[in-house]
């Protein structure tokens, strides 16, 4: 088995993204998470096809020295469902934004999780339309102003993961851009997950909407502000690890242990993989100040894949064909003969 | 009154009523049959857009034309010989299509007053109204007499009505000496599932059958001998099975899977049917969330290493307009077929039409030439769809094939060809390449086509995509790179006239008139300069499949003719191509945007007013 090392797969592209851009951690993060995929499921460099849409985070297949796809806006999730159904032994990685995936390319993005097609997909979050240089997007917080906003916006935004939740989706993880081993390990999971397995990637944009994630990103308060989940561990968060999230009726409540009798054993013990998305979703939709916000492998439950499904039916069908070349194609039904 | 049959080399016939009244099918049997029985034959299904439309009206009513003979036969005919109108509204509308000797059939039961008054007629005898008199009138009580074989059969009375159309089918196959054989077959076929449905449905066909040879209305009776073909074995095939399977047969040849990312529209939607019962061939197809990620999953399954396929019509191709950009400057090969129906917009989307050939030719941002082919027949499409697909995979480039509502659901009979008789298809893969790092934008000399490199490649690995690039594959903005690869992109699809084959003739290589058409006008193009020819007019025809670019001789045949007219189902969009490619000639034009085919007699009188 060849052992991969990070370098092997960049490529020799200069990486044109801005300096202190967000994007540079996140293609650190899965370059160095590529040898570890690789051992982990006996995968080759060439088994891996990276395809994007438009936007600054799209130019991220060119970076990588893999197969890649930069496609047009909105349709990577389209193209990475084409190239995953023609070769389904290819292990397809899809890079978009908010704008690509959420706006443009909402119907594709719903629908490719609807259908659970054993993509990746990397949804790199910075609330805002960077290359068109400074638009507000389908995430940017209602009353944000831009230069389409000038006066804020009107509009509510999508909170990704709840969209995937909606679309039944069976993967769902979120990682902050600077926190760049929680990053790869969530995409080690992404890989070995069958079925579409969509990473929420919350990015800085230093140009146009810088420090958007600040509130949570900052080193200093990160560990309070952020709560990493991980399958089968007590929901405990904290600089100290000192607090915890407990239900409370229909509710998620943050508690501190030692007070008012808390102790660890009363806390939540994550379960990513229960079907029932009822606490997935509280999970997904907690905002700082109220609760920390969710990291981490939020939601990971199995289902049959449209690859699965695909297979099974071509086995079943060839199993009792009756036609098996054109030529008998064509000599089937209705003919008659002219002497 | 004595029984006589006649004997005659071609017949016409419609069958008219209610959408729900099941024409197409009584159409589609009486087809088949004629077709098992030998004859040439060549159908014209011409039915609403609704469903279920009100019934009894005019917008409602559906019709199926068949045209069967002994002869060689090209279209379902302009006029017809028998008009079956199962009610007022069918024969409001249908009326006009009946030749002065036609023979019309009625079902009398519905032509009460309420019938009649839906239909919007203004007094109570349509006949009269519509002034056709003096036609054969044949009032036959189909509904009463349908209910009256079944009465015992223990069903209820809407599956009675239901069979009706055996009754007429019934008629019809006595008036032209058809066997009942096949019909019987197909009802037992069909109904597998339900046997109680197989008596009653060929007893209502025996019955009317018996019928018409009872009534003393039908003194004569029709003789149509098998047509001399050549030898072999037929079968019937419409333009969307024959289209289906000659991708099929594409994939089969170059040994690579098909793969069909389609959105359903009309109509175009039976190509996407017809290829997802196909798994035993290895075909897969997806059915979409929407047109774009049609084509985009094609681009994607493209990249991988299938045949990509799209299917779609003229507003479909308007949403793939943009991604059929990124496949030509990506240089995947690519199929999108578009079945071109009545538009803009939604146009009349059951009707036909010639009018996506600017969009086909012109409807992409940027300089994005992309080669087109267009089918003439039914059965020509399963040709023009197996070079479309090897032309794409050889070449390294989408291909856009053009078929429309008409060649799409009508049928006509097919030599069935064997595979053998097709050439091999090569498409570049590569498994290793000289240079290191590998250029995925490098070409071949003979037709300019890059090299597929597909993933799963080791030690190939590139990256493709929208954005302008050299021929190492990187991303450029280069004045000059953009320009060299924009002329060598065009320079490659313009290759393609070196490999295509040269423009035919029907007809002398001079003379005073060329016709000129392309796709589906194929049929009543030829039966048009036959007949001309016929009158010893000096008028021959050159109809064009291969669209863009032109065939290499297109001019030395233009310049032996005195005078071109273009003949096309749209405003002169051929015609206009041609004036921009081919300036030094003058172009007449007949033209027609109606929905409809042409009537072979209205291009006669179109040639002869310019001779």
């Amino acid at each position: 088995m060849i052992k991969y090392t990070p370098q092997d797969f960049k490529s020799n592209q200069e990486v044109k993204w801005c300096p202190g851009c967000g994007d540079h951690a996140i293609l650190a993060s899965v370059q160095r998470a590529m040898p570890e995929i690789c051992d982990a499921l006996n995968y080759t460099k060439e088994r891996f096809v990276f395809v994007s849409g438009i936007g600054c985070s799209s130019r991220f297949p060119y970076y990588m020295n893999t197969y890649g796809f930069h496609g047009i806006h909105g349709r990577a999730s389209a193209i990475a469902t084409g190239v995953k159904v023609a070769n389904p032994t290819l292990t397809v990685w899809q890079i978009t934004g908010d704008g690509d995936a959420l706006a443009i390319g909402g119907n594709h993005f719903i629908h490719a999780i609807r259908r659970n097609i054993d993509i990746n997909i990397i949804l790199f979050n910075n609330q805002i339309y960077g290359l068109t240089k400074g638009q507000y997007s389908p995430t940017s917080n209602l009353g944000m102003v831009t230069k389409t906003s000038p006066f804020g916006t009107v509009e509510h935004p999508f909170n990704p993961g709840a969209l995937v939740l909606g679309a039944r989706g069976t993967f769902f993880a979120r990682s902050l851009d600077v926190e760049l081993k929680l990053t790869s390990e969530i995409m080690v999971e992404m890989a070995k997950h069958d079925g579409t397995a969509v990473t929420e990637m919350l990015v800085n944009c230093v140009i146009f909407n810088d420090k958007t994630h600040s509130n949570i990103t900052d080193k200093e308060t990160r560990e309070d502000k952020t709560i990493v989940l991980r399958h089968g561990e007590p929901m405990i968060f904290g600089k100290n690890r000192d607090k915890g999230l407990m239900l409370d009726g229909m509710r998620l409540k943050v508690v501190k242990i030692g007070e008012n009798g808390v102790t660890e054993k009363d806390l939540l013990v994550h379960d990513a993989e229960i079907d029932n998305p009822g606490l997935h979703s509280m999970l997904i939709d907690m905002k700082y100040p109220e609760y920390p916000v969710a990291l981490g492998v939020i939601r990971r439950v199995k289902d049959k894949t449209y690859d699965d499904n695909v297979r099974d039916q071509v086995i079943e069908v060839r199993a009792k064909a009756k036609i098996k070349n054109v030529d008998e194609l064509l000599r089937s039904g209705a003919t008659w003969e002219v002497k | 009154m004595q029984h006589k049959v006649i004997d005659t080399q071609d017949v016409v016939i419609r069958f008219t009523g209610d959408s729900g009244d099941g024409m197409q099918l009584t159409g589609t049997l009486f087809a088949d049959s004629s077709a098992l029985f030998g004859n040439e034959i060549s159908t014209f299904p011409d039915f609403p857009a609704e469903i279920r439309a009100p019934q009894g009206t005019v917008s409602g009513v559906s019709g199926f034309q068949v045209h069967i003979g002994s002869k060689e036969i090209k279209t379902p005919g302009d006029f017809c010989d028998v008009l079956v109108a199962m009610n007022p509204a069918a024969l409001k509308a249908n009326a006009k299509w009946a030749k002065p000797t036609a023979t019309i059939i009625l079902d009398s039961d519905t032509f009460d007053e309420k019938g009649i008054q839906k239909a919007g007629f203004q007094t109570t005898d349509p006949v009269a109204e519509l002034k056709i008199d003096d036609r054969n009138i044949i009032f036959a009580p189909i509904t009463s007499l349908t209910k009256e074989s079944l009465k015992d059969s223990g069903l209820d009375p809407k599956t009675i009505l239901k069979t009706k159309n055996m009754f007429t089918l019934g008629i019809c196959y006595y008036l032209f000496n058809r066997p009942l054989s096949f019909t019987e077959k197909f009802i037992k076929d069909k109904f597998a599932k339900k046997p109680q449905l197989i008596e009653p449905n060929i007893a209502v066909l025996k019955a009317g059958y018996n019928y018409a040879g009872n009534i003393e209305a039908i003194p004569n009776t029709y003789n149509i001998e098998p047509a001399k073909s050549e030898k072999g074995i037929y079968r019937n095939i419409n333009g969307n099975q024959a289209v289906a399977w000659g991708l099929l047969a594409a994939s089969e040849k170059a040994g690579i899977p098909l793969f069909c990312g389609s959105y359903p529209i009309t109509p175009a939607t039976s190509i996407l049917e017809e290829l997802a019962i196909r798994k035993d061939l290895n075909a897969k197809t997806l059915q979409c969330e929407d047109e774009i990620s049609g084509i985009c999953t094609a681009i994607g399954a493209a990249y991988a290493g299938n045949l990509a396929v799209t299917t779609t019509s003229g507003p479909g191709l308007s949403l793939k307009s943009e991604a059929l950009g990124l496949a030509m400057i990506t240089e995947l090969p690519l199929v999108i077929v578009d079945v071109q129906r009545s538009g803009p917009s939604t146009g009349i989307p059951t009707k036909t039409e010639q009018t996506d050939l600017n969009q086909a030719l012109y409807g992409r941002n940027g300089e994005c030439p992309i080669a087109i082919i267009a089918a003439h027949s039914p059965s020509h499409c399963f040709e023009a769809a197996f070079y479309s697909a090897k032309y794409a995979m050889e070449h390294m480039m989408p291909v856009l094939l053009l078929t429309e509502g008409f060649i799409a659901n009508g049928s006509e009979p097919w030599k069935i060809p064997s595979m053998s008789d097709f050439p091999s298809i090569t498409p570049p893969i590569i498994k290793e390449a000289e240079e290191q790092p590998f250029w995925p934008f490098k070409r071949d000399e003979e037709r300019l086509a890059r090299r597929w490199a597909l993933p799963g490649t080791a030690g190939l690995e590139h990256r493709v995509g929208g954005l302008e690039k050299n021929n190492n594959g990187n991303v450029s903005s280069d004045p000059l790179v953009h320009e060299r690869m924009v002329a060598e992109r065009a320079a490659k699809v313009q290759k393609l006239a070196d490999f295509m084959p040269e423009q035919s003739l029907f007809g002398e290589d001079s003379g005073d008139v060329l016709m000129v058409g392309w796709g589906g006008t194929f049929g009543h193009l030829y039966t048009a300069v036959k007949e001309l020819q016929s009158q010893g007019k000096k008028v021959s025809l050159a109809h064009f499949d291969y669209i863009f670019p032109l065939p290499k001789n297109t001019e030395q045949i233009f310049s032996n003719f005195k005078k071109i007219i273009v003949c096309e189902l749209n405003s002169g969009q051929f015609a206009d191509y041609l004036r921009a490619r081919l300036q030094k000639f003058t172009y007449h034009q007949y033209n027609k945007v109606q929905g409809q085919p042409f009537i072979v007699t209205e291009l006669v009188e179109a040639v002869n007013n310019i001779l």
